[in-house]
């Protein structure tokens, strides 16, 4: 008796502690993207609070390299038929994306998943970028517009007044004077020459980048940058260049230990970098918009800069309402926010903006909202955005003549014209590759 | 000299089997799939492919970048081979000298050849950048000319040849080291007894004895150097300023993985296979006739 | 001709019951100063990037973009490694470059010292057409034909393996190029003699040729070993999750290389030197064998 009742026992506990109730085995969605060191930290922690705050899916985000390796990454396992879920894609990528016929478009996903995300809540210039025929492609995630830093005391060595320069013209004064009282080495420069000087400066005078609406209203596209707005523009850059006012220091990021050092006094970059800045500068400095040349060019807006998340056909059907729950997760306002204020990249919906003003969050952090007013008015067909195919070789051959032009080699006119040759060819290459 | 042989028949080709399936899997498989991929035009995601024929080579041949290319390879290739082996050859030749502590001078520069590419890359990034580099900061008490490798495409050329040289240096040291070692005394001392003096007994009696290894690294540097010497550039300079560091393996990965132009790749790739055979041929057909054993 | 010269002088030294000497140096006819001076020298211009790079490692970043620039250690050393181990999960990593590193350079010597021993040792049908195959892969970059070959391994459903990561790595014919020349250079006699022992070529392979090409073995351990554990594109194409990535693609995790955030080059070099130990280790420890032994065998 006793016996039996033991074994029981030790029956029933065995049971009870050798296999809890199985929990059912979390969907997992896979999420490659480019965000490397601060930002890769930030990521992983976003997608731990979205894995803590419901039981059925489990998003396993992977730094898959560089924008372009993760690109070249998702097309290979596409290709073998194994992609990620969710894949972040640069900007300059949103043509190549949306003529793949790979991607499940993320107005779709949440309309069939029944999720409703309200997209008229993001600003204009974020789904003007990437939508097609009024419907938003791919859902925005990491997001930036091009400003001026100003270092302030340099510009206080130099006597002049504590406030950014409007105008290019103001920039090329202030930076002579700047040189003169020996404030600094050189007066400004400037990170990711193609999207600042171009890219940016055209939609931001309202001047048209490329044919088509920028691309938007047909494959056969050409550039427009060597037109009288275009040769203007950098042929000023070049001659300041000359003179020492403009210093040219590379693609991407890699001038920045030029205003950083002190070396230049102003800089213009990407909003981004507001938060590393906050960390690294040791000197007074403020933000400005990006330097505008007053009539006759409007002042229009700047496009975004940065990534966006696509869903990747060809996954199970049951796996399409976790990634939806995540994009809804990204949408809410309390996500934007801590993603704005953790990363620096800016606040894209409305609601999250007017928290953040509730908060007096502008207020202190002027240089944010520096960048958000760059994207307040509403966009005119030359400055709704780019979408041109290849368009990282093409960026890649204008800053290639920027750099001859920029070098001496080169004026700006036969720069520019030899960028338009062989952006075009690009063109063309890419209208042929995606016949429909 | 006939060279003494087994006779058995079928275990040689059980002996080659695995290099060789090895080989087909990941060599010519691959290498079958570009040839076939250059020959068309697709879509980077694959649904769209249309043959051309011919065309992505074609366009090769009427494409200034690809000559640019071609040039820049050389200068690379030589550059680094010169850099590597002239360096390797004199360290070693020191390093086997009648001196004390040799054992530990070895050591300390054997090992550079350990750091990856992009590592090493990076280090020397910072050692030429030209905001807070050590190396223009030095320079600059000396000249005022700024060497700027962000917009001076031969001061780009330079800080990649020497990075990628520092990193197979050691390499070419020991293998020289080894081979210098090997040398009998005996021979040396016999010839210097024939009044041979220091720089003859180098030219006519080291510098053959070392032929073997001399053919083995010059081959292995330059093929390296052409073909193989990707992390650095990719690290550090992406092939600019303006393409004044793209080599022909780089700009097939560029144009692949980043301009996402897959038939144009693939067509690069074949050419640089061609050139390979070319010259692996060459290699063995003439030049191993020189070399003395 | 200077062979038949050199052959010739160590048999009349031989004759004569020449001394085995254990170190043998040819004489620059430079003094020991100069010798040591430009040691020294050549020295310090290869150690100063690891140097530099130490030196970061031990800064803040603050440190790191000042100028002048900073040449001595600071006191940031423990907080920066303690950060780059915890957040590249270094164990994970370094395990997984090592796994990759040693069986590719295993598997590599393996299969190029049989083939090398056939195509020497022998005469068959298709010889040729072998060497060739085998010769004509000398070198082309995985970087340049690596979308077809993720396609061979995604057939073969590797992808994501440590079957993926290594194979492909051994698909060269550097390391066969070297044993042959080795083999090449082994006296006929010794051949001759064997076979007429009766010594089957397996036996030979094992008895006499392995042990005469331990030098060679370890030289090429040491390069294959470095080559494995260096990897990154290939690597970073065919790993899809955390737990398979290899130690060179922790490290550029760390870069934010989107250009709008400052790297944090202070981990960064702290993680690099933690990744750079173990092939530099290998150089250092086996450097005295290979080339001690390389002495042995030209005996």
């Amino acid at each position: 008796m006793k016996r039996s009742a033991s074994i029981v026992g030790v029956l029933t506990a065995a049971v009870l502690l050798a296999a809890p109730a199985p929990a059912a085995a979390k969907t997992e969605i896979h999420f490659w993207h480019a965000m490397g060191g601060q930002l890769g930290e930030a990521t992983n922690e976003l997608v731990r609070q979205f894995n803590q705050s419901q039981a059925e899916y489990e998003v396993k985000a992977l730094n898959k390299g560089t924008y372009p390796e993760v690109l070249t990454a998702a097309i290979a396992a596409y290709r073998q038929k194994n992609p990620p879920h969710i894949v972040q894609v640069f900007d300059v990528g949103t043509q190549t994306m949306l003529l793949s016929g790979a991607v499940y478009p993320i107005f779709q996903l949440t309309r069939e998943q029944e999720i409703a995300i309200d997209w008229n809540d993001f600003i204009k210039p974020v789904t003007g970028y990437y939508s097609k025929d009024g419907n938003l492609y791919s859902m925005p995630f990491n997001s930036s517009s091009p400003i001026l830093y100003v270092n302030r005391d340099a510009f206080q060595k130099a006597g002049l007044p504590d406030r950014p320069p409007a105008t290019w013209r103001e920039v090329g004064e202030a930076s002579k004077k700047i040189l003169a009282a020996g404030a600094a080495k050189c007066g400004f420069t400037t990170s990711w020459p193609s999207w600042t000087m171009l890219e940016n400066t055209f939609p931001w005078h309202d001047q048209p980048f490329a044919t088509n609406a920028n691309g938007y209203t047909g494959l056969d596209t050409t550039l427009l940058i060597n037109g009288e707005f275009g040769v203007k523009h950098i042929g000023q850059l070049a001659a300041w260049q000359k003179e020492g006012v403009f210093s040219y220091g590379g693609r991407m990021g890699q001038p920045d230990p030029k205003f950083i050092n002190g070396d230049c006094a102003m800089l213009v970059q990407s909003s981004a970098v507001i938060g590393g800045f906050k960390k690294s500068l040791k000197f007074e400095w403020g933000t400005g918009q990006l330097p505008h040349w007053g009539p006759p060019y409007r002042k229009q807006n700047t496009v975004v800069g940065g990534a966006t998340l696509w869903v990747m056909k060809g996954q199970k059907a049951s796996d399409y309402p976790g990634v939806a729950r995540f994009m809804k997760f990204l949408a809410e306002p309390h996500q934007q926010m801590w993603w704005h204020v953790t990363t620096g990249y800016l606040p894209i919906t409305h609601s999250a903006i007017k928290n953040l003003e509730t908060g007096h969050h502008f207020k202190k952090n002027p240089e944010q909202w520096t960048a958000l007013s760059q994207l307040t008015a509403k966009p005119t067909p030359n400055s709704l955005g780019h979408r041109l195919g290849n368009f990282v070789q093409i960026r890649e051959a204008i800053e290639g003549e920027l750099e001859n032009i920029f070098a001496g080699t080169k004026t700006a006119k036969q720069g520019l014209d030899d960028a338009v040759a062989k952006g075009n060819e690009i063109l063309k290459e890419f209208a042929a590759s995606n016949r429909p | 000299m006939k060279r003494a042989v087994f006779k058995n028949r079928r275990l040689p080709y059980l002996l080659v089997l695995p290099q060789l399936a090895v080989t087909l899997a990941f060599f010519f498989w691959p290498a079958f799939e570009s040839l076939r991929l250059s020959f068309f035009r697709t879509s980077p995601f694959g649904d769209k492919r249309l043959f051309i024929g011919l065309d992505n080579f074609r366009k090769l041949v009427v494409d200034p970048d690809y000559y640019r290319s071609i040039l820049n390879s050389f200068v690379f290739a030589s550059g680094v081979t010169a850099l590597a082996l002239g360096t390797g050859l004199f360290v070693a030749a020191l390093a086997t000298q009648k001196v004390r502590g040799l054992a530990m001078y070895r050591a300390a520069v054997l090992w550079p050849y350990g750091i990856a590419p992009p590592v090493a890359g990076i280090i020397f990034l910072f050692i030429f950048h030209p905001s807070y580099g050590v190396l223009p900061y030095w320079l600059s008490f000396v000249t005022a000319y700024e060497f700027n490798w962000l917009l001076k495409g031969w001061v780009a050329m330079a800080l990649v040849v020497v990075a990628t040289a520092w990193t197979h240096v050691g390499y070419n040291i020991a293998f020289f080291l080894a081979g210098l070692l090997a040398i009998p005394a005996s021979v040396l001392e016999a010839a210097s007894v024939d009044g041979a003096g220091p720089v003859r007994r180098f030219r006519s009696i080291v510098f053959p004895l070392l032929s073997p290894i001399t053919f083995y690294l010059l081959v292995v540097n330059m093929i390296f150097a052409f073909f193989g010497a990707f992390g650095v550039i990719h690290a550090v300079t992406q092939g600019g300023p303006g393409r004044a560091t793209e080599i022909m393996v780089f700009k097939a990965y560029k144009d692949g993985f980043i301009g996402l132009n897959l038939g144009s790749s693939a067509a690069q790739s074949v050419v640089l296979m061609v050139v390979v055979i070319v010259l692996t041929a060459l290699q063995f057909r003439f030049v191993e006739k020189r070399v003395t054993y | 001709m200077a062979a038949d010269g050199a052959v010739a002088a160590s048999a009349r030294v031989e004759a004569l019951g020449g001394a085995a000497t254990t170190r043998r140096r040819w004489s620059l006819g430079w003094g020991a100063f100069v010798v040591h001076a430009l040691l020294l020298l050549s020295v310090a211009v290869i150690a100063f990037p690891l140097y530099y790079a130490f030196v970061i490692s031990t800064q803040t970043l603050q440190e790191v973009i000042t100028r002048p620039p900073i040449l001595r250690p600071s006191t940031n050393l423990l907080p920066n490694y303690v950060e780059a181990w915890t957040r590249s999960h270094m164990t994970r990593l370094l395990w997984n470059s090592g796994v990759v590193a040693v069986v590719s350079a295993v598997g590599k010597v393996t299969i190029s010292m049989l083939s090398a021993f056939a195509i020497v040792y022998f005469n068959f049908r298709g010889k040729s057409l072998a060497f060739w195959l085998i010769f004509v892969t000398l070198m082309l970059p995985v970087e340049v034909r690596i979308m077809a070959t993720y396609e061979v391994i995604g057939n073969l459903g590797w992808l994501d393996s440590y079957a993926g990561l290594t194979v492909p790595l051994m698909a060269s014919a550097t390391a066969t190029f070297l044993f042959r020349q080795f083999y090449r250079t082994v006296p006929n006699e010794l051949v001759e003699a064997a076979q007429l022992d009766g010594v089957g070529p397996l036996r030979f392979l094992w008895a006499f040729l392995l042990p005469l090409s331990w030098a060679n073995i370890a030289a090429l351990f040491v390069v294959l070993f470095i080559y494995g554990w260096n990897q990154y594109l290939w690597p970073l194409m065919i790993t899809n999750t955390e737990a398979m990535r290899v130690v060179v693609i922790g490290l550029e995790d760390l870069i934010p290389r989107t250009g709008t955030h400052i790297p944090e080059w202070n981990v960064l070099m702290a993680a690099a030197m933690m990744a750079l130990l173990p092939p530099v280790a290998v150089i250092v420890v086996m450097q005295r064998w290979f080339v001690k032994g390389l002495i042995e065998t030209e005996k």
